[in-house]
C-alpha cells in the first residue's frame, strides 16, 4: 500500500484515501470538432505503460477532493515526488541515471520475475573475493 | 505416557507446568514451553504424516517455520479448528488436540502408498502441469483423489467463536526478528531515541541465541537475552511484539504483522472478562525497516533422506538445548561447515553416542572441528551420508567419500547404525520479506546463498545478509541500529553502544554441497528428496531439466517445487542448485523464484479481523430507515443503502408474497397513490458564475436558458459517448443548481466533476458540495398526490402555477421544504425535500393526512417496474458502458448545436457510434402474456440457427406489469429502433424458446399525459 505525500495537505497519508486517475497530462484537444478520428480516438483510448519513470493523476478522494499529480517508478513503485496540478515534474524518464537505463529500465525486456546474472551479483562477488 | 526421549534436565522448558495433549486421538504429556513438535519428539512419535504423494512416512525435521513435515489440524471441537499449522510454531497448551492433515486414513498405516506404489505414474512429476495442459476432463479424474489425500488440513464447519483485530501503528524504525542481530539492532535504535516496533515469530524471543552453546559479556547467551529484553521492556518507546510474525512487505515500508495473542493458552481465547482478540494484524507504516529475519538452515539432499530421524543439524541442537529432548540416541552428521559440529557437541553432552561427522570437506579445520576431535569423536572428511537406511525409523547411514566436483562417490560406502541423521548443508539467508517488495536478491559466493537486494528503507542485518559469526553479527547490527535510527530522522547523538563482548570463533571454510552423490544416478538411486512438503525428488528435477524446461519458474511449474505452504523454505536453494547442475550452469544463472506474501500462513480471521458480518461493508440508512423496520420492510442493498424493497402485508394471517406486494403497491400508485422513500437519490449542489457553463459542458443537453424554478432531465456521458449517468437538476438560483444524480452513482459523478473542473477548465468558477445526507426525499406519486399535498403544504399547487418539471419552494407539515414536480412513475408526482432531521415528522404528517387515500408506501421493486412501465432507464441496469444516447433512442436530451464540445459529443460522430447495427434500446411484449422474460437472456432473429448462433441483443429490464395485465421487458437489439414489430426469440437453457415482439419501451401512457395533469 503506497504512502503518498499530498501537495495540498502537505502530509504523507495512507493510499486508502486516494484514488488512481490515469496517466497525468493528456490533455483534451483544445478544438474536438477539428480532431480527426484517428486522433480523437487517440485521446480516448490510448495510454503509455512505460517500466519505469510514469506520470501519473491521483485524486485525494476522502481528503481534500483536490487532483495531483505523482512521478512513480512502476518497477520499484516508488514515488519519486508529487507536485500540483498544472505544474511540471522535475524527474522524467529522460533524467534516469545510465546505470539505470543499463539494467533494462524503460526497455521491455519482461522476464523480472526470474533472477538472472546480474551485473550487481557480479561486482559483488568480485568485492567479496579481493 | 512416558516422555522417553526428555532429558532429565536442562532446557527453557517449564518442568512445573506438565501438560496433556491429544495426537491423533492418542493422550501425550509435555510441559509448559514447548511446542507441539517439542513434545511429540520427547515422546517418542516419530510419524506425524504422511507425504503428499508417495504416502511416505514422514517426521518432524526441523524446528522453526521452515518445518514441511509436522503440519496439522488443531482444535477439539468443530469451532475451533485451524488447518495448515505447523507443530514446530504451535505452543503446547492443557488439552491441545491435533491431527495430521496428510494421514488418510491414518498416518501409521499406509494406504495411499498402496494406491502410489500400484500405479507408479499416478502423480510423476509435471503431473499438475500436464494435468491443467489437459482437457478440463482429467483435471475432474484427479481432483477428488488430490483434493482428499492431499489436503493440508479443511477450515472449520462452525462459526469463529473468536474476535481479531486490525491495528495501523507508526514507528521510526521497525525491527524484523529477535535474535543476536535484532536484539542489539532493536537495543541500539531504542537507546538512541527511536520509536521502535520489535516483532518475533517465536513464543520467545532471543532466536537462535536460546540454544547457542556461546557467551556474551562471560554470561550464558540467553541470560544475556533476558537482560537486553528487560531494558527494552523497560522503555516507553519501545513496542514488544513476541509470536508476532512479519507477513508481507509491502509498498513504502508498509509491514503486515500477525500478532497470535492467545494461541498459546488454548483453542479460543480465554472469556474471563471481555473475551480478548485472538490475534491481531498490525498494519506498520514504519519510516525506516530492520531486517534480522536470520538464516535457515539448508539440509543436504541424499537418498531416502526424508525417512523419520533425518533431521536438520542445527534443528537437533534447539531440541536438546531450548527443550531438553533427545530426538535420538546415535547420531551420525553430515556436514559441509564448522557451525554444525556443534550439534555433535550437544549431542555427547547429553549423554548419547554421535557415531561419526562425515564433513564433505577434504581437510575440515576450526576450532568446533578441534572440540569434536578432542572429545574423541569420528570425523570422516571428504564424505557425506549418501543413503539412509530404514522404513519407518533410520536405522543407519551409509557414509561414503565424494567427490563433489564429478559428482561421484569415490569410496566404499560404509554403513553406520544408528537411528538420528543429521544434516548441514549451509544456511539459507531469510531473504523472503525483501523479496515481497520485488527486489531481486543477489547471489554471494563467499557464502553460498542469496542475500536481499537493495530496498528502499530497509536495512538487512546478521544471518539474513550472510554475517554469520556471533561476534561479526553483532557489531553489523549495532551498525544497523545505528544507520536505520538516523535514517528515520531521529535527533540523535548516535553514539555506538558499548558491544557486548563475544569471544571471536575460528571457523574453517564451508564448501558447496546440495545433492549428495549416490552410487546410482539420481533417476534411479532411491528417492532424494528436495521439496519434503509437495513430495518433489532430485530425479524430479533432473526430468524437468530433461524435458526441456530451464527456467527456475517453469521448474518450479512443472514439478511443484515450493508451491506447499511451506513455500520450499527448506527446499528452493537445494532444487536450484540441481537444476544448475543439470543445466551446467551456476545457482545465479538458474535464478531463485519470487517470494509472495505471507511468510507463513495467516489465518482469515486476522485478515478479516472486525471487518466481518455486520461491519463488512458500511450500512447507509435514510432518516426514515426505522418507519420502514416497523412496517416490516423487505430490504435490498444499493450500493451501501439499505433501501426498503417492498412492504409486504399480512392479511388474514398470511404474509404476502413478493409478487402480491408489488402488484398491490403498483396498483396504489396507478390508480390513487404511493409514496417512495427516495432520500439515497445522490444531491451535489453546485454553485459559481460559471455553474450554468460548466452543466453545459458535462451534460449533453441545453442549461443556457433554464429558468429558476425549473427543471430538467440530464444525461451525462464519458469523452468516449457512453452514458455513464443521469438525472435532474434544478435551477435554485442564477448561479445556484441542485443536481440529482443515481443512488450508486453520487461518489463517482462528484468526483467526476472535480475532474474536469480541477483538470481541464480551472478557470471556470464552480463550487460542488455532496448533499445527499443533507435532504430527505419524499416522492408522493399517483391521481391523489395534489390532494393529499395540499392538506399540508402552503405551496400554490394549481396545476397551471407549479407545472410538470417546476420546483418550489415553501413549507410541508409546517418545516421547509423544496417540492420538485418530478415524476419516475409517469403520474402525477411531488418530490418532496425537507432536512433530514425533520424528515420523520413529515413523512408521519403524511400518512395521517394519506389513510383516507389509501396513501401506500412502496420499495425499489415497485419503483423499477412503474418507471419500466414507461420507458424510463436505470443506468447500470439498462446500459453497461457500451450505449450512447442515441443508442437509447434520447436524440431529444443531446444539444448537438451547443457552442461548447460537451463531454462525449465528438466521440458520438466516431464510425462505431455511428454504425446503423449498434444494439438499441427497445420494448420487448412476450407473445405469451404469462411470460416474464429472464433479465440477461440473449436474443436471436432466427430460433432454428445452428449453435452457436448469431445473438442480437439481451433482456436489459424484465417484470409482470399489474397495471397491464402482462409481462414486458426492456432490452437492447442491433439496429432495434428499425425493427419496431418484428419478431425476436430467447432461447433458454431448459430448451424453451420465447418469441416476443419488439415494441416501444414506453408501455404505459405512451403520450405521456398523466404525469402533466
Ligand atoms: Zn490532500
Amino acid at each position: 500500500m503506497f504512502h503518498i505525500y499530498c501537495p495540498y495537505c502537505e502530509e504523507h497519508r495512507e493510499e486508502e484515501e486516494f484514488h488512481p486517475k490515469g496517466q497525468a497530462h493528456i490533455q483534451r484537444p483544445v478544438d474536438p470538432e477539428a480532431c480527426s478520428d484517428e486522433a480523437w480516438g487517440d485521446y480516448l483510448f490510448f495510454r503509455d505503460n512505460p517500466r519505469g519513470i510514469h506520470h501519473e493523476l491521483w485524486v485525494h478522494a476522502v481528503g481534500c477532493r483536490k487532483f495531483f499529480n505523482i512521478t512513480r517508478h512502476t518497477v520499484s513503485y516508488e514515488i519519486l515526488e508529487t507536485y500540483k496540478m498544472g505544474e511540471k515534474p522535475s524527474i522524467t524518464a529522460a533524467d534516469l541515471s545510465e546505470k539505470d537505463k543499463q539494467a533494462g529500465v524503460q526497455a521491455a525486456s519482461g522476464g523480472w520475475q526470474t533472477v538472472g546474472a546480474r551485473p550487481e551479483s557480479e561486482a559483488l562477488n568480485k568485492e567479496a573475493r579481493a | 505416557m512416558t516422555q522417553v526421549n526428555r532429558l532429565k534436565q536442562g532446557g527453557r522448558i517449564d518442568r512445573s507446568r506438565p501438560l496433556k495433549f491429544v495426537f491423533n486421538g492418542q493422550q501425550y504429556a509435555g510441559y509448559g514451553g514447548d511446542t507441539l513438535a517439542s513434545a511429540l519428539l520427547a515422546n517418542g512419535v516419530d510419524i506425524v504424516n504422511r507425504s503428499f504423494k508417495y504416502s511416505r512416512p514422514r517426521g518432524i525435521v526441523a524446528a522453526g517455520a521452515e518445518e514441511p513435515n509436522a503440519v496439522v489440524q488443531l482444535g477439539a471441537t468443530e469451532a475451533a479448528q485451524v488447518p495448515n499449522v505447523r507443530a514446530t510454531q504451535q505452543a503446547l497448551y492443557q488439552g491441545l488436540t491435533a491431527r495430521s492433515t496428510n494421514g488418510w486414513p491414518n498416518v501409521q498405516r499406509d494406504l495411499m502408498g498402496m494406491v502410489g506404489k500400484l500405479s507408479g505414474t499416478f502423480m510423476p512429476p509435471g503431473f499438475y502441469y500436464k494435468t491443467f495442459m489437459a482437457p478440463a476432463s482429467l483435471w475432474m479424474t484427479y481432483e477428488k483423489y488430490i483434493r482428499k489425500s492431499a489436503g493440508l488440513g479443511r477450515s472449520p464447519a462452525e462459526p469463529d467463536p473468536d474476535s481479531y483485530e486490525h491495528i495501523n501503528q507508526h514507528c521510526d524504525v521497525l525491527i524484523i526478528g529477535a535474535g543476536p542481530a535484532g536484539l542489539t539492532a532493536a537495543v541500539t535504535a531504542a537507546r538512541n531515541g527511536a520509536r521502535v516496533i520489535f516483532c518475533d515469530e517465536q513464543e520467545e524471543m532471543g532466536g537462535s541465541l536460546l540454544d547457542s552453546r556461546e557467551l556474551i559479556d562471560d554470561m550464558p547467551a540467553a541470560q544475556w537475552v533476558d537482560r537486553i529484553l528487560d531494558e527494552l521492556s523497560s522503555l516507553s518507546n519501545v513496542t514488544l511484539l513476541p509470536r508476532t510474525t512479519a507477513n508481507g512487505y509491502h509498498d513504502h515500508n508498509f509491514v503486515t504483522l500477525h500478532e497470535r495473542r492467545t494461541e498459546h493458552l488454548g483453542d479460543s481465547a480465554p472469556t474471563g472478562g471481555r473475551r480478548q482478540a485472538r490475534a491481531r494484524l498490525h498494519r506498520v507504516r514504519a519510516s525506516q525497516v530492520v531486517l534480522a529475519a536470520g538464516a535457515h538452515e539448508r539440509p543436504l539432499v541424499y537418498a531416502n533422506n526424508d525417512v523419520p530421524g533425518n533431521l536438520l543439524a542445527g534443528a537437533v541442537s534447539t531440541y536438546i538445548r531450548r527443550y531438553g529432548v533427545m530426538p535420538g540416541q546415535k547420531l551420525v552428521l553430515s556436514v559441509t561447515n564448522d557451525h554444525a559440529y556443534r550439534t555433535a557437541l550437544d549431542w555427547q553432552e547429553a549423554g548419547c553416542e554421535v557415531v561419526a561427522i562425515a564433513d564433505a570437506r577434504a581437510n575440515p579445520k576450526g576450532e568446533l572441528v578441534e572440540k569434536a576431535q578432542s572429545l574423541g569423536i569420528r570425523i570422516i572428511a571428504q564424505s557425506a551420508v549418501i543413503e539412509a537406511k530404514g522404513s519407518n525409523r533410520v536405522s543407519a547411514a551409509c557414509v561414503a567419500k565424494i567427490d563433489a566436483d564429478s559428482f561421484s562417490v569415490v569410496g566404499r560406502v560404509e554403513e553406520l547404525a544408528c537411528d538420528t541423521i543429521a544434516s548441514s548443508g549451509g544456511y539459507s539467508p531469510v531473504i523472503h520479506l525483501s523479496s515481497h517488495t520485488g527486489t531481486r536478491p543477489l547471489w554471494r559466493d563467499d557464502i553460498l546463498g542469496f542475500v536481499p537486494g537493495e530496498v528502499k528503507g530497509l536495512t538487512a542485518t546478521g544471518g539474513v545478509r550472510g554475517v554469520y559469526p556471533l561476534h561479526e553479527v553483532i557489531r553489523d547490527a549495532a551498525d544497523a541500529g545505528v544507520r536505520a535510527t538516523l535514517a528515520a530522522g531521529v535527533k540523535t547523538h548516535a553514539e555506538a553502544t558499548t558491544l557486548p563482548q563475544v569471544a571471536a570463533r575460528q571457523d574453517g571454510e564451508a564448501c558447496a554441497l546440495y545433492q549428495v552423490p549416490h552410487r546410482k544416478p539420481s533417476m534411479r538411486a532411491p528417492k532424494q528428496f528436495v521439496d519434503l512438503q509437495n513430495d518433489v525428488t532430485a530425479a524430479g528435477i533432473e526430468l524437468a531439466t530433461r524435458e526441456g524446461f530451464e527456467s527456475i519458474e517453469h521448474i518450479k511449474r512443472y514439478t511443484a517445487m515450493g508451491f506447499g505452504t511451506d513455500q520450499g523454505k527448506l527446499g528452493n536453494i537445494n532444487g536450484m542448485a540441481i537444476a544448475a547442475r543439470c543445466l551446467k550452469r551456476t545457482i545465479p544463472e538458474v535464478g531463485t523464484t519470487v517470494f509472495r506474501p505471507n511468510y507463513t500462513p495467516v489465518t482469515f480471521g486476522a485478515i478479516a479481523g472486525r471487518h466481518c458480518r455486520d461491519l463488512f461493508d458500511p450500512e447507509r440508512y435514510t432518516a426514515l430507515h426505522q418507519w420502514h423496520v416497523e412496517q416490516g420492510a423487505e430490504f435490498e442493498d444499493v450500493g451501501q443503502w439499505k433501501r426498503p424493497w417492498y412492504f409486504p402485508r399480512t392479511v388474514n394471517g398470511k404474509k404476502e408474497t413478493m409478487h402480491e406486494a408489488v402488484s398491490r403497491e403498483c396498483l396504489a400508485v396507478r390508480e390513487h397513490i404511493g409514496i417512495l422513500d427516495a432520500s439515497t437519490l445522490g444531491k451535489i449542489d453546485i454553485q459559481g458564475p460559471d455553474a450554468r457553463e460548466f452543466l453545459g459542458r458535462v451534460y449533453t443537453n441545453k442549461w443556457a436558458k433554464l429558468d429558476v424554478g425549473r427543471v430538467r432531465y440530464g444525461l451525462m456521458c464519458k469523452d468516449d459517448g457512453m452514458l455513464m449517468d443521469d438525472g435532474t437538476t434544478s435551477c435554485l438560483g442564477e448561479n445556484h443548481f441542485l443536481m440529482t444524480t443515481t443512488t450508486g452513482g453520487a461518489a463517482g459523478v462528484m468526483e467526476w466533476m472535480e475532474l474536469w473542473h480541477q483538470t481541464e477548465w480551472p478557470e471556470l468558477d464552480v463550487y460542488f458540495t455532496s448533499v445527499t445526507d443533507h435532504w430527505a426525499t419524499m416522492t408522493v406519486t399517483g391521481p391523489d398526490a395534489r390532494k393529499l399535498l395540499a392538506e399540508i403544504t402552503d405551496i400554490d399547487l394549481d396545476k397551471d402555477q407549479f407545472k410538470f418539471m417546476d420546483w418550489r419552494e415553501g413549507t410541508v407539515a409546517g418545516v421547509p421544504a423544496r417540492v420538485f414536480r418530478i415524476s419516475f412513475t409517469g403520474e402525477l408526482s411531488y418530490e418532496i425535500n425537507v432536512q433530514a432531521n425533520y424528515a420523520m415528522h413529515v413523512w408521519k404528517t403524511l400518512f395521517e393526512h394519506g389513510e383516507k387515500y389509501e396513501l401506500t408506501p412502496y420499495g425499489t421493486e415497485t419503483m423499477h417496474v412503474l418507471r419500466a412501465e414507461k420507458g424510463l432507464i436505470i443506468v447500470g441496469q439498462d446500459t453497461d458502458g457500451s450505449v450512447t444516447p442515441e443508442d437509447l433512442g434520447m436524440q431529444w436530451a443531446i444539444g448537438y448545436d451547443k457552442p461548447f464540445t460537451w463531454i462525449g459529443k465528438r466521440a458520438l460522430s466516431r464510425p462505431d457510434t455511428r454504425r446503423a447495427d449498434r444494439k438499441q434500446f427497445v420494448g420487448l411484449k412476450p407473445k405469451d402474456a404469462k411470460v416474464v422474460l429472464e433479465e440477461g437472456a440473449q436474443i436471436v432473429l432466427d430460433p432454428n440457427q445452428s449453435i452457436p448462433m448469431a445473438m442480437v441483443g439481451h433482456v436489459t429490464s424484465s417484470y409482470y406489469s399489474p397495471t397491464l395485465g402482462h409481462g414486458f421487458a426492456l432490452a437492447v437489439v442491433k439496429g432495434g429502433h428499425q425493427r419496431m414489430g418484428e419478431t425476436v426469440y430467447l432461447p433458454m437453457v431448459d430448451g424453451t424458446v420465447y418469441e416476443a415482439e419488439i415494441v416501444s419501451p414506453v408501455f404505459v401512457d405512451p403520450k405521456g399525459e398523466r404525469q402533466h395533469v
